[in-house]
């Protein structure tokens, strides 16, 4: 379904300025705490100028006249972009990211921020300096992370879609536990330039929709080579049209990924979602992913790691949080870092650059990094077998706010499904599969490294012949 | 002092590239507004990744080869992670297993007249920091400013052996190392603080000290020589020699002991993801076919082929811009003249005004040592030419040496000129005449000393003398 497609038809025809505006004020009312900064000004600009301007050629943008939400760590000129963190409080950037450069040459409208874990270091969006996101399906439970903003305010109908990022799971989490669509993509794929890193060897930009079709048109526009990201894979594939149909497909289901510490009702709805893939012509045997037992470690391991050193340029010099009166250099720098982050912040930073210290860099980040490598190598192989591999996003359907904030570990345990296809490097997609209670559940599709047009077209199928991405939360 | 043992850090900015190492930023800020050279990228700006210069990358092998190093066939960077106010990621990139070059050597002229083979460790690329600047002094400033326009310049981080004795060693391994990088077009060592040193000095059995970031070959010299010394009084009163970091502080010319930060530095080195590993073994031969003639070859060559002596070699090629000037001269006037005349007088007379050879023409040199071989001018008349365009006195803005030695009246005397001089010289001077022939021949040189009065220093005073010589014997 493009809805995003009608969207810009229906603004072509109408006014685009009317619809942000209507937007907006659901913004304003909200109890979501979704949006940390709204663009009202620059938005409602682009807006005008959009319904002023019909001539031909103008307005042909594939997001023409469409607004998006960004998530707050995505650079964007003249708009705060703080990661959620006191530390980067009033930090303006001067430049965009690739992604954003990429959006408004295709019409879009930067609606403004969304709120996410600080640093996206978590899976509820919890860590903010904003305070919590709320899931719009229950203000009660958390709304997924670290892109819960993002997930959020497309959910509750607040944006139309949004930008997220995914380290280990932040855009596919807030997805399920939202009842959305999320993708993310292949390592390489999207160029990083702009992302405030927090573990760059494994994030990626992905798009949250609510439909698949809308998450390839987004991705038509987000996907491919930026010179300004070394990592960023040479050539361009085209999302749209999404192919039809599953017939022949081969979908692998990892035995690892059911069974102990998975929610009754969401190993429930994966298996009625694997069925409803096999009735519409798919085929399904069982894999083996042997080293998931591993990828938790690795993944912590490694992003803390990389972390540790990602953030140690938030020192306060050149932009953010500056306090009190300047003492000498070491001790300036320590009491911005103790203000500025968090607790969760502060815990990634100590265990990663414990991890990276002489004399345990071969014991922590070196093996984390072989582990790494026998992951990929699960998915390489069960490749040899199937197209796609499906499972759980998430063990578990949203949980409440504050049940697990002091739990680190259960918190962690948590992103036992999507950390893998991080460490592997292999794209992903979170559709809604069917609820646990009265909260959304996610069904995993994992495709090969650039394999996303497969990963879109199962996912696509999925959708067409299932009733639940049209459910909506009562947003109070 | 064969129990000294010097080695030395050189970071070497590779500033002959016109973009800064992971970015497009320019790299000629020296006579610009502080952070005025400066981008997202090498601000460290949230968001931001680095993207090799990858120029510089073949700049390094250039220096790699050119240092007789093994080039490795892959390479890839690092971070060293630090906190310093003018390190504005919170880590440097820099290069640390599988550096670009490792085991080299270059030859130098010992202290003890001899060829010495100084090894190369390794080689590595790293982006500069920025620069701390103080308002006054160091010790008397309220704050530090930062200055980034240095920041991601294009180092090279040359790590020697320990095998280097003496300071003096050390100095003439770094002439040797900056003449080489000069060659090969990759440095320019006019810049202030192009290169900068650490040197690691112990006496023999004692622990290392390190004196770190020292600016200019003669600050390493006097840096080291007070090591030394300082090294060698703490033994001799028994006290144990530290390992340390030390400074170099220029205006009292000693090292002092920095205070260590926070213990021992574990920089926590792990591989930077943003960049990918290169494999550069397939650079490497098309870099290694286009190198240019490096200074030991060159010097070779100008003793086979203008036949001249060793030293006179060694001087005119130290340089890279002499070496160039010498040949532009020699193509058009006497080689061997043209040598003596460059490396004795012009070399001289630059280095004394501390200028460089960009303050003279070839054209100038070609017609003074033409001049020289035609007998036109003599040679007093040949330095006061030099001097007079060295020092731009006003005589002739933009004069030849051949207008010069005319307005001057340098010409040379003409014969009969200098014939008639003697004649009266001789005429005048009946003491010195009778002097001589009473055996005394330290007499004739009063009646030289009389006839280039009378030509006005034109005429030659060798020739001068056997004129007198034999108008006396005549008479």
């Amino acid at each position: 379904m493009n809805m995003l497609g009608e969207l810009r038809e229906q603004l072509r025809s109408g006014s685009a300025e009317d619809y942000l505006c209507k937007l907006f004020e659901k913004v304003e009312r909200s109890k979501l705490n979704g949006f940390t900064t709204l663009a009202k000004e620059s938005a409602l600009q682009q807006a005008r100028d959009f319904d002023r301007d019909r001539s031909p050629g103008q307005g042909q943008g594939l997001l023409a006249g469409v607004p998006i939400a960004i998530k707050e760590c995505i650079s964007t000129r003249g708009i705060q972009t703080c990661c959620s963190s006191r530390i980067l409080q009033g930090y303006i950037p001067p430049y965009d990211a690739h992604v954003i450069e990429r959006l408004k040459a295709e019409g879009a409208i930067i609606m403004g921020k969304t709120n996410m874990d600080e640093f996206a270091m978590g899976s509820s969006t919890e860590t903010s300096c904003f305070g919590p996101t709320k899931n719009p399906w229950d203000l009660n439970t958390v709304p997924g992370g670290s892109s819960g903003g993002s997930a959020a305010v497309v959910a509750g109908g607040e944006a139309p879609c949004a930008l997220g990022s995914d380290t280990g799971g932040s855009v596919r989490c807030p997805a399920s536990f939202c009842g959305i669509v999320g993708l993310k993509p292949t390592y390489g794929l999207v160029s990083r330039y702009g992302l405030v890193a927090y573990a760059n060897s494994l994030e990626q930009i992905g798009p949250l929709t609510h439909t698949v079709e809308d998450t390839a048109l987004i991705m038509q526009i987000i996907a491919g080579h930026d010179g300004r990201d070394t990592t960023s894979a040479e050539g361009k594939s085209d999302y749209l049209p999404v192919k039809e149909g599953v017939k022949g497909l081969k979908i692998g289901i990892p035995k690892e990924y059911f069974g102990e510490g998975v929610n009754k009702d969401v190993e429930k709805a994966v298996w009625d979602a694997i069925h409803t893939l096999e009735g519409l012509g798919a085929a399904w045997q069982e894999v083996s992913l042997p080293h998931t037992k591993h990828a938790l470690a690795a993944y912590y391991v490694i992003a803390m790691s990389e972390a540790s050193s990602n953030l140690a340029r938030f020192d306060g010099l050149r932009y953010g949080l500056r306090e009190g009166e300047d003492k000498d250099w070491h001790t300036t720098f320590s009491d911005i870092r103790s203000k500025g982050f968090g607790p969760e912040v502060k815990r990634r930073i100590l265990l990663g650059t414990y991890a990276l210290s002489a004399g345990y860099y071969g014991r922590y980040y070196l093996k984390a990094l072989k582990v790494r490598t026998l992951i990929k190598n699960d998915f390489l192989k069960a490749f040899k077998d199937v197209d796609l591999v499906a499972g759980p996003t998430m063990p578990i359907p949203a949980f409440r706010i504050g049940e697990r904030i002091n739990d680190p570990l259960s918190l962690y345990l948590a992103d036992v499904f999507t950390v893998p296809i991080n460490l592997a490097g292999v794209p992903a997609i979170s559709v809604p599969c069917g609820f646990a209670g009265h909260l959304p559940v996610g069904l995993q599709l994992i495709g090969k490294h650039f394999g996303e047009a497969t990963v879109l077209q199962a996912a696509q199928a999925f959708e067409a012949a299932t009733p639940f991405h049209e459910k909506k939360p009562e947003v109070v | 002092m064969e129990d000294v043992i010097i080695g030395l850090e050189i970071h070497v900015q590779l500033n002959k590239l016109n973009s800064k190492m992971f970015c497009g930023c320019s790299t000629a800020y020296h006579d610009s507004e502080p952070n005025t050279h400066t981008c997202p990228i090498c601000l460290g700006l949230p968001g931001s990744l680095p993207v090799l210069n990858k120029k510089a990358v073949e700049y390094g092998i250039k220096v790699g080869l050119a240092l007789n190093c093994t080039i490795e066939e892959e390479t890839l960077f690092y971070r060293k992670n630090y906190y310093y106010p003018d390190l504005p990621k919170g880590f440097q990139i820099s290069q640390y297993d599988f550096p670009l070059a490792t085991k080299g050597h270059i030859m130098i002229l010992g202290d003890d007249g001899a060829e010495r083979n100084i090894r190369i460790n390794r080689a590595h690329m790293e982006e500069d920091p920025g620069r701390l600047v103080h308002a006054g002094t160091i010790d008397k400033a309220k704050y530090t400013m930062v200055d980034y326009n240095r920041c991601g310049m294009p180092l090279l981080e040359v790590v020697t052996e320990p095998d280097l004795c003496s300071p003096k060693e050390a100095r003439v391994f770094l002439d040797k190392l900056k003449s080489i990088l000069e060659y090969l077009d990759v440095f320019d060592g006019s810049q202030e603080g192009s290169m900068r040193v650490d040197a690691n000095i112990s006496l023999k059995g004692g622990d290392r000290t390190e004196v770190k970031n020292i600016s200019g070959f003669k600050g390493v010299e006097k840096a080291l020589s007070y090591e030394i010394t300082r090294q060698k009084n703490m033994q001799r009163r028994n006290i144990k020699v530290v390992q340390e970091t030390r400074h170099f502080d220029e205006i009292r010319n000693i090292t002092v002991s920095i205070r260590s930060k926070v213990g021992a530095h574990d920089y926590r080195y792990f591989p930077e993801c943003d960049l990918v590993t290169m494999r550069i073994a397939s650079w490497v031969p098309a870099i290694r076919d286009a190198l240019p003639e490096l200074p030991d070859s060159k010097r070779e060559r100008f003793v086979k082929e203008y036949i001249l002596a060793d030293d006179h070699a060694k001087s005119l090629t130290s340089e890279i811009r002499v070496a160039n000037f010498y040949e532009a001269v020699a193509a058009k006037a006497s080689p061997k003249l043209a040598a003596v005349w460059i490396a004795d007088v012009l070399k001289g007379e630059l280095n004394y005004r501390d200028l460089g050879i960009e303050s003279f023409y070839p054209a100038q040199m070609i017609e003074i040592v033409n001049m020289l071989a035609e007998n036109k001018i003599t040679e007093d008349g040949a330095v006061k030419i030099i001097r007079t365009l060295l020092d731009r006195i006003p005589i002739e803005v933009g004069g030849s040496p051949s207008k010069i030695a005319q307005k001057l009246g340098l010409g040379k005397a003409e014969d009969s000129e200098v014939q008639k001089a003697v004649k009266e010289a001789v005429a005048e001077s009946a003491a010195a005449v009778a002097d001589y022939r009473a055996g005394s021949e330290r007499a004739l040189n009063f009646i030289v000393g009389q006839v280039m009065k009378k030509t006005r220093g034109k005429a030659s005073p060798g020739e001068v003398h056997t004129l007198v010589k034999a108008e006396v014997d005549k008479a």
